[in-house]
């Protein structure tokens, strides 16, 4: 099935879309946990924009094996620079995530509740 | 009501931004130059299938290592915030895990090691590596800690393999500044017959490290989150 759109272009607006969703939620949502669900969901949202930036039309997964010879992968295989950079981009969102729910748990310990309003003291 | 139509305005303006982006993209026909160099010389050079681990462990190896520092920051950071120090209070008792929970672990478990292993060691001949298969021995370990809330974690002896697969995996790359081209560089082991499982020199050890480093990393984050 084909949609006449190029693979890539489905792929970006999925991921901005994501984000925009992501950063909605952070923006519009005054409980700490769903702060931190809108940056997971922005996060993912980049992580599909970047490994669709990385497509090549036609291409398959840069592995060298039945379905790939070495010969005809520099025509079909994708570009694998951004998939590697992905791998990084996904454990440092998760290692952001990690921290920021650590915080939250301190925060709750602190003022009993999850809203941002009312943590005041650093508001400027 | 103002801080929602401020969010609608930052949200629209970021739209715009990625409209215009994904609009005047245009989707590549041929590799960029660098990723054709990865691509054509990768797996002659290393010996490794697949491409993306090539990239990840060698060609990139000392961002791998950073990454690994960054992830091993975090756990210990989270130890730091997570301390029980009387200000966070005690949990309710857990209740205990159902009979589901507790039979299906039962079952699961070992398939999802297994597994795990797997992905790990099959990272430089197929989709996977270090990172996915540690992530998924981690999700076994959660599992575990979900169907017994009673179950401790030996946290030290976590630590303790932690850190010897750290110290293992700069000694590796350390072999591989004195007996190869450059730090990390996996070709001073032999490279072996192209796509068999004993195979690309150090790449397999060097992700064999990665994974026990990651998922004991990420099952002490979880260990952590629990108290």
């Amino acid at each position: 099935m084909t949609t006449g759109l190029p693979v890539s272009t489905i792929l970006l607006v999925t991921g901005f879309c994501l984000s925009l969703i992501g950063i909605w939620g952070m923006l519009t949502h005054r409980n700490i946990l769903r702060i931190i669900i809108g940056f997971a969901v922005m996060d993912t949202g980049l992580h599909i924009v970047m490994v669709a930036t990385g497509y090549v039309t036609g291409g398959t997964a840069p592995i060298i094996d039945k379905a790939l010879s070495k010969a005809e992968a520099a025509q079909r295989a994708i570009d694998p620079v951004p998939s590697a950079l992905v791998v990084t981009a996904i454990v440092i969102g998760l290692s952001v995530t990690a921290v920021m729910l650590s915080y939250a748990i301190r925060l709750y310990a602190a003022k009993k509740t999850l809203s941002i309003d009312a943590f005041t003291e650093s508001k400027w | 009501m103002t801080r929602r139509i401020v969010a609608a305005v930052v949200v629209v303006l970021f739209g715009l931004i990625f409209a215009r982006l994904a609009a005047n993209y245009v989707e590549l026909d041929a590799l960029r130059s660098l990723a054709r160099f990865y691509v054509v010389e990768g797996p002659a050079e290393l010996g490794a299938p697949n491409i993306v681990t090539g990239i990840l462990i060698t060609y990139r190896g000392f961002d791998t290592l950073g990454e690994v520092a960054v992830l091993f920051m975090v756990a210990a950071s989270v130890g730091l915030l997570l301390k029980q120090d009387g200000v966070l209070g005690h949990a309710a008792p857990r209740r205990a895990a159902s009979e589901i929970v507790r039979t299906g672990t039962a079952v699961l478990l070992p398939l999802i090691f297994t597994f795990g292993a797997y992905v790990i060691v099959n990272g430089h001949l197929s989709a996977g590596g270090g990172f996915q298969g540690g992530a998924i021995v981690a999700s076994g370990v959660m599992l575990l800690l979900l169907a017994g809330p009673g179950a401790t974690l030996n946290v030290a002896l976590l630590s303790i393999v932690e850190s010897f697969a750290g110290v293992f995996y700069v000694l590796l790359g350390i072999l591989g500044l004195v007996l190869a081209g450059g730090f990390l560089d996996p070709r001073f082991m032999p490279k072996g017959e192209f796509g068999a499982f004993i195979s690309a020199g150090a790449i397999p050890l060097i992700s064999a490290l990665l994974g026990i480093k990651v998922g004991a990393e990420l099952s002490v984050i979880i260990d952590r989150f629990r108290n």
